[in-house]
């Protein structure tokens, strides 16, 4: 690989080996610019204002008129929206892609706060089953309990459920981090490739089942050891980080970190093939 | 995917027809094939009700194949002797639709086996419930028009379960729908969301040790299965937990009897289910919107973990 201090940003990912053949066709090769980074917003996103706040009842509404309601609210530069009556419903605040201070007065049905990216959101309740599925930043704290795939697929942000959750969660996890004030369910870490679990207390059978990579921490008592996931030493840096992570989620901040279990990949069912698809070729 | 939802007061009754009602419709999007109720009535507790059927729904979508009205009578006639030979007299008798019934029978046997067996040997009829104080009624439809249609309202009552049916491993008809009656034991009642991987082998089993299925629906046979236990010496909540590796797949379960409610969870905990618990109401779904039907404040849920069984008594 060629020294890349030393080339263009243009051909930097080149250098990387991330490209190593001319797309064609009507694919075009795009290459991001750091220096841009500050210019790089979603299409329909809003300028919003923390300090306007403004309340909104979806009781007698459908989850697509209270996202559209949400999104409206946002254009008129709301940064603060207090949900009330979510009553269990469904794929409520589905897909912000925005800076936004949400409150949910409740519970949430399946699927809450799912492909989300940016917002800072509070459910005063509990929530079902893939609640903030594929988070990519921002912070979600649910006051109860959670339903099954919490977490599923995230990306970045932090997940914070103060009570318990069921199994299966944190599956598919490629970054970001998840915190359980309570127990969790069987396979949690499921196949999870990338990022961090905290669970204070008990969790179910096959812990960490497949993980690829990350790490999970373990407060209490683990029901057994998924394929592949062992155990690894706690540092002093694990514990450092632990203790902030826990004070930033307001959750078990005089917890001993100091006696949590660390859970990583035994990497060895690894088989990736490293090959890039030009030596594939030359291979064979 | 399928919806299931329960319910228990514990020291009073209610209109467990109305709640239930409303707990399934909020789950019709998981399945409205068929709906199916079973209720746990007050009652007198002398006779039996026998919910039965002489013919399938042939409408909305059913795969069975229809009959002439004529033939549903032919086999009522039958079943009206068949109960005169058998010494057990028909106190009361409704006939709900053409292919559906209701009888309040005096019967004093405690063994219910011989009497299924031979009702159940005329062609077409089924046994959709036989106890003191359990009523099965399902249809095709969802929990709204199954509601209406059997006029289920007002039942008052201590408890109750139900299934909204996505037809997916058996036909849309009356005999695949849930729930399913724990055959032949006196009120109980089994619904399922979920697949058996090991419907066949422990089908053919059971069959050998002369228990009966009626249908081709995997759900049957948790029935079954529970059913068999319990002629061993098991308890329900044995049964259960029995059921956690003697049924192969996913599974959320729910089961009842004359005085009590249960649920397993299978060990993968695969199939959803959440659960509200107080001191006078456990009421429990596929989906928290179907608590919220009778609980619209705010109330603490949890789903049960994976491999769990919980029972609660009237």
């Amino acid at each position: 690989m060629a020294n890349i201090k030393s080339v263009s940003k243009k051909t930097k990912a080149q250098a990387m080996g991330m490209h190593t053949e001319v797309l064609t066709g009507r694919t075009q090769q795009k290459f991001f610019n750091p220096d841009e980074a500050e210019n790089f917003y979603y299409f329909g996103t809003h300028d919003v204002d923390f300090n306007k706040r403004t309340d909104l009842d979806v009781k007698d509404m459908t989850a697509a008129e209270a996202n559209k309601e949400i999104d409206n609210l946002m254009s008129q530069g709301y940064g603060t929206i207090v949900i009330k009556n979510p009553q269990g419903k469904h794929s409520l605040g589905v897909g912000i892609l925005n800076k936004l201070n949400l409150i949910f007065e409740g519970s949430l049905g399946y699927f809450g706060m799912g492909s989300c990216d940016g917002p800072i959101v509070r459910i005063n309740g509990r929530v079902g089953w893939s609640c903030a599925e594929n988070l990519m930043a921002g912070k979600v704290v649910i006051e109860k309990n959670a339903g099954s795939c919490f977490g599923a697929a995230i990306r970045g942000g932090d997940l914070i459920c103060k009570g318990s959750v069921g199994a299966r969660t944190g599956i598919d996890m490629k970054g970001g981090t998840i915190i359980i004030g309570g127990d969790a369910g069987a396979f949690t870490g499921f196949m999870m490739q990338r990022g961090r679990i905290i669970i204070l207390g008990d969790v179910g059978i096959n812990l960490g089942d497949s993980m690829y990579d990350g790490t999970i921490f373990v407060g209490g008592e683990i029901g057994s050891y998924g394929s592949d996931a062992v155990d690894a030493d706690l540092t002093k840096s694990d514990q450092d980080w632990l203790k902030r992570k826990l004070k930033v989620a307001e959750i078990g901040e005089n917890f001993d970190v100091s006696k949590m279990k660390k859970i990583v990949a035994g990497k060895k069912l690894w088989n990736y093939d490293n090959l890039e698809p030009t030596e594939k070729k030359g291979a064979i | 995917m399928c919806g299931i939802a329960g319910l228990i007061h514990r020291g009073k009754s209610s209109k467990v027809g109305h709640e239930l009602q409303g707990m399934l419709q909020a789950l019709k999007h998981r399945g409205e094939d068929s709906t199916g109720y079973a209720l746990y009535g007050d009652t007198d507790g002398k006779n039996f009700i026998m919910r039965f059927k002489v013919g399938e729904n042939v409408g909305e979508g059913s795969t069975s194949v229809a009959e002439d009205v004529s033939v549903y009578d032919e086999r009522k006639k039958i079943v009206d002797s068949y109960l005169n030979e058998m010494g057990a007299k028909i106190i009361k008798e409704e006939r709900i639709l053409p292919y559906s019934l209701r009888y309040e029978i005096e019967y004093n046997k405690k063994d219910l086996l011989e009497f299924s067996q031979k009702i159940e040997s005329i062609p077409g009829v089924e046994i959709l419930s036989m106890g003191k104080s359990l009523e099965v009624i399902k249809d095709l439809g969802n929990a709204k028009m199954v509601c209406d249609r059997y006029n289920l309202d007002k039942l008052v009552g201590t408890h109750a379960i139900g299934h909204a049916r996505m037809a997916t491993e058996s036909g849309v008809d009356i005999k695949s729908a849930h729930p399913f009656w724990g055959y032949p034991f006196s009120d109980v009642s089994v619904v399922h969301n979920g697949q058996l991987t090991n419907y066949w082998n422990n089908r053919r089993a059971l069959e050998n040790k002369g228990m009966r299925f009626m249908s081709e629906c995997d759900s049957e046979l948790i029935a079954v299965y529970l059913a068999e236990k319990m002629r061993e010496g098991a308890s329900l909540e044995e049964g259960m937990k029995e059921s956690l590796t003697g049924l192969d797949g996913v599974f959320t379960y729910f089961v009842a009897t004359k005085d009590s409610l249960g649920m397993a969870k299978d060990t993968m905990a695969a199939k959803p289910l959440v659960l509200y618990e107080s001191d006078d109401l456990v009421a429990m779904g596929s989906e928290e919107i179907a608590i919220r039907s009778i609980l619209p404040q705010e109330i603490d849920t949890y789903d049960p973990f994976d491999g769990e069984v919980k029972v609660w008594q009237i």
